[in-house]
């Protein structure tokens, strides 16, 4: 499938995707589709983040793609800014969005109060404490953050909280989803807005070093930094996309979000994906220590690249990532979000079996000041 | 009885004719829904009854100058075995169709009864497995129809053509999957009507007329009228968009048409029956009797009380 048609006019990356949603929502779907096509040619975001290179003496070279400096410390502001834009076109005064780790979430209420927006922001009840300083953040940005205590009170809870707000508010209320998952067209949207950093790298690699990345490196989440990062190497076969997901506990443990690792195929949140789900269809909670990867789910263009064997789907445990996020601390003087440090610790595996002066690009999604209050408590610096 | 199989038999084999055509973006153009429109005939009533699916019960009702009562409630709460007992209960207060919903950990259309009881119900235990053994033992000894109430994802997991094979088998009649909207029913409708099962789709406030036009073509059973812009959930008033919608919806087709979501009092019932709906749908006041009862035997209690005076305000 080339990248003309994915997704195709359906929003389906081969079987997954799609829009499985509430019928009260559909025309709201290809109202948005249809504003997002008429914006996609004019506006041309001015913003460059910049490649940087490890130092390292032998083995391969790591260079960061540094989306932690984006404005509120994640690369979730490219979204949000473009949507918020899509929302004013489309006459929204009201923007809801759920939240994780609740960099999506600050990334909403900052552009919301730049942009004079009504903004509520849904979050699970686990998710708000664990993420304490993100809660005061949107709070202290105008935006009203209601709490989610059904289910699992995580991420999951809150994006089903937030669509049947959706399903209610929907003549008055745009729906700012923080992934590329959900119904299409968001997946492709999303994807689109964050597809700059791909660009970017491109552009820049070529000026470091007169050519491609040889392999691409992103933590996974719902998948959007993944995709960013991604999208524009997919057609170059010689480039090697490689995702990091939660492995919690441990993939055996019953307690970990590696949705593509041990996911089957279902309907989650208004699209075809893999899916963490038990025997009777019925969606796991999943774990991780980073909230932000902390889901069931994953985007369904990842579900499409896994299986047609074109990205590669790893996953890291807590442990792992834990230790990443103080070896990047202390090597480089960057803390990452403990999201991203899924994907760097995934490097230690990785390098050794890349040849010399190989050139890795990896994705540093976040910043980590959001995740010292949960470092505390499980490492001794 | 052989009268009735032949009308059921000539009523399905349409079905073997269906065609599956890709949903273009713009459906208005090129869309054709190859069911042929059901002809109007009246099955022969048996003793058994519930031998009778949805658009029958409807022709049935139409003749009699009556509109149809039809509850919902979830399995599992407070219990498998009280489900059992609601289901006779509602049979025996006169509902027309009884919807029974297949709880759920991710519930989108559903407001907070609905979706505390699908909580409960699986904190219990209740898995699919249960809820049809359930229905394989109640069935038989209801009158009315059954129609499930499932989201996909659960249907996904046994496999389509599974799912409606198990469910047919329990001697259910309809389908009601609320996350499935017209583009991804092609799959859902061929299995269903290869096992008589009538899916039964949903149009909403915010459809517009056209996609409504092509909603109602693919609906089987009946068409199901949301009558707000919501998830599940008593309201004080039924909106009057119904009205207009509901005379739309005439227009557009001559099959029954249900009016469901907010709908809580007899007062309600009395005022959609009024603007033209054939049937009636009830749900979160009904769970909320049954979740909210102190005991079991005080849920059905009131249960029946409550049916009873629903299906008095309607003719």
């Amino acid at each position: 499938m080339s990248s003309a048609q994915r997704p195709d006019s359906f929003g389906r990356f081969g079987k997954f995707g799609g829009k499985y949603v509430p019928e009260t929502l559909m025309h709201a779907l290809e109202e948005l589709e249809n504003a997002f096509n008429s914006l996609a040619a004019d506006e041309d975001f001015q913003r460059e983040s910049s490649l940087f290179c490890e130092a390292d003496g032998e083995g391969p070279l790591i260079y960061l793609k540094r989306e932690d400096l984006n404005h509120t410390g994640a690369h979730k502001i490219n979204n949000a800014v473009a949507q918020a834009l899509l929302a004013k076109r489309l006459g929204k005064k009201r923007i809801i969005a759920e939240t994780g780790a609740g960099q999506h979430g600050v990334a909403t209420a900052t552009v919301c109060a730049r942009f004079g927006l009504e903004c509520v922001i849904y979050m699970g009840a686990q998710d708000m404490e664990r993420q304490a300083l993100n809660v005061f953040r949107m709070r202290l940005l105008g935006a009203e953050v209601r709490v989610v205590h059904s289910g699992t009170a995580t991420l999951k809870d809150a994006t089903s909280e937030a669509i049947r707000d959706w399903v209610t508010n929907v003549e008055t209320t745009h729906y700012i989803l923080g992934s590329v998952a959900g119904p299409h067209p968001y997946p492709m949207m999303v994807r689109e807005f964050h597809a700059v950093i791909g660009k970017e790298t491109r552009k820049q690699a070529l000026e470091k070093w007169g050519g491609k990345p040889d392999v691409l490196v992103a933590c996974v989440g719902g998948g959007s930094n993944a995709m960013g990062l991604f999208h524009e190497f997919v057609d170059d076969k010689d480039v090697r996309l490689i995702g990091v997901e939660a492995a919690g506990f441990g993939l055996d443990s019953g307690k970990h979000a590696a949705t593509l690792t041990k996911g089957e195929v279902g309907v989650l949140h208004g699209a075809m994906s893999y899916l963490l789900q038990d025997e009777d269809g019925q969606i796991v909670e999943p774990h991780s220590i980073s909230a932000g990867l902390d889901y069931p789910g994953v985007g369904p263009e990842h579900s499409f690249l896994k299986d047609l064997g074109r990205a590669e789907y790893h996953s890291i445990t807590d442990e792992e990532a834990l230790e990443a996020f103080k070896r990047l601390s202390r090597l480089e003087g960057i803390i990452p979000a403990l999201e991203t440090s899924h994907a760097l610790a995934y490097l230690e595996k990785l390098c050794p079996s890349l040849p010399n002066g190989s050139k890795v690009v990896l994705n540093c999604s976040g910043r980590g000041d959001k995740d010292v209050q949960t470092a505390i408590k499980y490492l001794k610096v | 009885m052989a009268s009735f199989l032949k009308a059921t038999y000539f009523i399905h084999s349409n079905s073997n004719n269906f065609q599956s055509h890709p949903f273009p973006k713009s459906y208005t153009q090129r869309l054709k829904i190859s069911t042929s429109p059901k002809p109007l005939t009246m099955a022969s009533l048996t003793t058994n009854a519930a031998a009778v699916g949805l658009s029958q019960t409807f022709t049935r009702l139409k003749k009699q100058g009556k509109v149809a009562l039809i509850p919902y409630i979830t399995a599992g709460d407070p219990d498998l075995a009280t489900t059992a007992e609601a289901l006779k209960v509602l049979d025996r207060c006169g509902s027309d169709i009884i919807e029974l919903g297949v709880p759920y950990s991710d519930p989108l259309a559903d407001g907070p009864v609905i979706q505390a009881a699908a909580s409960r119900s699986l904190n219990k235990g209740t898995n699919f497995a249960k809820v049809m053994s359930m229905l394989e033992d109640v069935v038989p000894q209801l009158s009315c129809p059954i129609a499930l109430f499932t989201y996909y994802n659960p249907i996904l997991k046994r496999g389509v053509e599974k799912f409606m094979a198990t469910v047919r088998d329990t001697g259910v009649h309809g389908l009601v999957v609320p996350d499935v909207p017209l583009e991804e029913t092609e799959m859902l409708r061929k299995e269903a009507a290869r096992h008589n099962i009538e899916l039964v789709l949903l149009t909403t406030p915010t459809t517009p007329k056209t996609r409504m036009k092509a909603i109602t073509e693919a609906s089987e059973g009946f068409v199901y009228l949301v009558s707000s812009v919501g998830v599940t959930g008593a309201r004080a008033t039924v909106s009057s968009k119904v009205q207009s919608l509901l005379k739309d919806i005439k227009e557009a087709t001559p099959k029954p048409v249900a009016v469901g979501f907010g709908i809580s009092k007899p007062e309600h019932v009395k005022q959609v029956a009024e603007w033209g709906a054939d049937g009636v749908i009830v749900g979160s006041a009904m769970v909320r009797i049954l979740g909210e009862a102190k005991s079991p035997e005080e849920g059905l209690k009131e249960l029946e009380v409550f049916a009873t005076s629903l299906k008095s305000a309607l003719p």
